[in-house]
């Protein structure tokens, strides 16, 4: 029997079927549960109240990233509700034993770039983290999702969830990718392509000669779009280029031990023949550098297209949902993509806050300066490593003498629950990943972007092509 | 019931992120869809008795006070895993939530508080919309009954919903699904033995270096 990889990554977690149909709820044993301070302290709580203990603690990393400031960390959270939830993680995870990277950690970060980063994220597990993003560490062939705080409590309790098996979906990008496309537009044009909803009820592989020819940083961008496309679950199957990253990484095994890992490792992608409930197929050469104008991440045109037309849309829902975005975003209908004017440019975000992405920005941003109608344009690394590491290449002078600032790594300004956010009205360039109302401030209006297309509308004042860039 | 007729209702907007610094489990009520609720800004620990609603809101019509049943569109509860949005549901007043279909990890988290997620089919909940903002309908009632499976409208046409069993027993018999599981503990443990023999380096955890280590040398390797 032909299996995917979703099939291997399923079978050999399930501890027991739930009810007696084959495909109904199953007990699942969790590998790795990574733990913020947001979903995380109505999980504690729930967990002492019943009188309970975590499972395992060597199973757990936790790191505060969503409310953690990224300038002045010397002064502490300001916001007392922020410093709250931060200061309940660490002391639940000082009462239990948990591993955490607290802020003043050179290694804290934003979870799904620490959890790789640290080697945490092996292939084969199965990593659950109260976080839709978690699809992140599907890059490293695991099986990774993200869990509301109920589950969060019973993976603590169990070291299991009762899920149901997903149908499987399988996206493959053929060829080569243009120059200055990136991982990021293959997700943007895959979500315009099948839709927000495109991927509910499935896990998603992404296969073909355009995600092998991926970094890893690139395929981790993927995968944390699979949430955005619907699907809970992203992967990648494991090959030299898993493995190189993984090597020597602090939480991976090493010697023999690495050796006898690495070999099953290397059995975990999909089988030749192995059968799919949907096959998508997009050519690499066709996808360009992608913005979205809307309030949805399938609101999304090429850099060289217009914002769409309400009228010509049939549907009165489909219409009228277009209408309320356009209202919300204020742009006109048929306007050239490049003609938007970002107020404000936000490199960052659990989707593009890796090496790889500051790398990109920086070769558009080099030699440069940020237009005079930027108020603000900031970098803000995914973890302490990454920004130790840009520091050595010398990115953070380029960045700054640009007119960038160069920020403490956490979420930041992607959900605006630290004090990075946009005021009613701003526009903003982001190389986050939602672009919903409201999500990087109230009345904020996002545009999501790759790295390098975030940096060329820094530089330029408005979207622009960046292939055309010199 | 009360119609809330837009497609992809994302979970920013069911309860924004402001509301997510709360650790505790309740009281998002009154900040359920803040941002289309009330024309001022919300922020934690506001009084909603001194706030400006917004009065074209749906769920701000006197008509569709103490509903009990959301009738949503297609994808509803995309975006985040927090739970906080089913909450936020729950701790307004609602019992069910009714669309052609929901995001993956809303559906699964309304379940585990008690909410029922319903799907129905495209038309059917064309109809049910059709039905609740007609004229004269103030105070429509659907009829939802979980061990029959079924939806009834007030005229009596019945939609029938498909629930996994496993979900319905729970909901029905409000299980501690904890609880249940550790009654598995023996098979839970039998089945740590065995994956730990075949994969031992998931077992070995811990960082090389000291964990916790503020120091922390773990030089990790450069990517290049």
């Amino acid at each position: 029997m032909q299996a995917t990889l979703y099939d291997k990554l399923w079978r050999s977690h399930v501890v027991r079927q739930a009810t007696d149909e084959p495909d109904g709820m199953a007990l699942i044993y969790i590998d790795r549960h990574l733990v913020h301070e947001v979903t995380s302290p109505q999980a504690f709580e729930g967990l002492k109240l019943a009188g309970r203990k975590p499972r395992r603690l060597d199973s757990i990393l936790a790191v505060a990233d969503h409310n953690v400031p990224t300038t002045g960390r010397g002064g502490g959270i300001a916001d007392p509700v922020s410093r709250l939830q931060v200061e309940t993680l660490d002391r639940n995870c000082d009462e239990l034993g948990i591993t955490e990277f607290r802020m003043d950690d050179r290694r804290q970060g934003i979870v799904h770039v620490i959890g790789p980063e640290q080697g945490a994220t092996l292939p084969g597990m199965t990593v659950v983290c109260g976080d839709s993003h978690t699809s992140t560490h599907g890059a490293f062939a695991c099986l990774a999702f993200g869990i509301g705080t109920s589950e969060v409590e019973h993976v603590l309790a169990t070291q299991c969830l009762l899920i149901k098996k997903s149908k499987s979906m399988q996206i493959r990008i053929e060829g080569g990718l243009a120059r200055g496309v990136t991982a990021k537009d293959i997700a943007l044009a895959v979500i315009g392509r099948i839709g927000t909803a495109g991927g509910t009820g499935h896990a998603i592989e992404f296969a073909g000669s355009a995600v092998r020819a991926l970094s890893m940083e690139g395929r981790m961008t993927l995968c944390n779009m699979a949430i955005e496309a619907g699907a809970r679950a992203g992967m990648v199957a494991v090959d030299d280029t898993t493995l190189e990253y993984l090597r020597e990484r602090p939480f991976a095994p090493r010697g023999a031990l690495w050796e006898q890992a690495a070999a099953y490792w290397r059995t975990l992608g999909s089988d030749p023949e192995a059968v799919f409930d949907r096959t998508i197929v997009l050519d690499a050469a066709r996808i360009e550098p992608q913005v979205t104008w809307g309030t949805s991440p399938e609101m999304v045109a090429s850099i060289d297209g217009r914002v769409p037309d309400p009228s010509q849309i049939a549907d009165a829902t489909r219409r009228h949902d277009m209408e309320h975005a356009l209202e919300y975003m204020g742009l006109a209908p048929n306007m050239p993509i490049t003609e938007i004017r970002p107020d404000k440019v936000f490199i960052g975000s659990c989707t593009n806050s890796r090496i790889e992405d500051l790398r990109a920005a920086a070769d558009v941003v080099r030699g440069r300066h940020i237009a005079g109608s930027i108020r603000l344009a900031m970098v803000v690394p995914g973890s302490g490593l990454v920004k130790r590491q840009a520091e050595q290449e010398g990115l953070d002078q380029v960045f700054r003498a640009a007119g960038f600032e160069w920020r403490e790594p956490g979420c930041s300004m992607c959900l605006a629950m630290n004090d990075d956010r946009l005021l009613p009205g701003e526009r903003c360039a982001s190389t986050s990943n939602r672009n919903f109302e409201g999500r990087q401030g109230p009345g904020g209006r996002t545009h999501l972007v790759s790295p390098a297309m975030a940096a060329a509308a820094a530089v330029t004042g408005h979207f622009v092509d960046v292939r055309k860039m010199d | 019931m009360a119609p809330l007729d837009r497609a992809n209702v994302d979970t920013d907007a069911i309860i924004p992120k402001q509301f997510l610094k709360s650790i505790r489990r309740s009281g998002f009520g009154p900040n359920l869809f803040d941002e289309w609720r009330y024309l001022d800004h919300g922020e934690p620990g506001m009084d909603p008795a001194q706030r400006t609603p917004n009065p074209e809101f749906v769920l701000n019509l006197p008509r569709y006070r103490g509903a009990e049943i959301l009738l949503a569109r297609a994808n509803f509860g995309c975006g985040s895993s927090r739970e906080h949005a089913p909450w936020a549901l729950q701790d307004y007043g609602f019992r069910v939530v009714i669309a052609p279909s929901f995001a993956d990890i809303f559906f699964n988290n309304c379940f585990k508080i008690g909410l029922l997620p319903i799907v129905l089919p495209e038309d059917a909940v064309e109809r049910l919309f059709r039905e609740v903002l007609a004229e004269g309908a103030e105070g429509y009632r659907l009829h939802v009954d979980l061990a029959r499976q079924s939806v009834e409208t007030p005229a009596g046409m019945a939609f029938s919903f498909e629930i996994d069993p496993y979900r319905k027993h729970s909901l029905w018999n409000g299980l501690d699904e904890i609880g249940l599981t550790l009654q598995h503990a023996d098979e839970i443990a039998a089945f740590e033995a065995r994956h730990r023999a075949a994969q031992p380096w998931l077992f070995s955890g811990q960082a090389a270096q000291a964990p916790g280590s503020r120091q922390a040398s773990s030089d990790i390797p450069s990517t290049r």
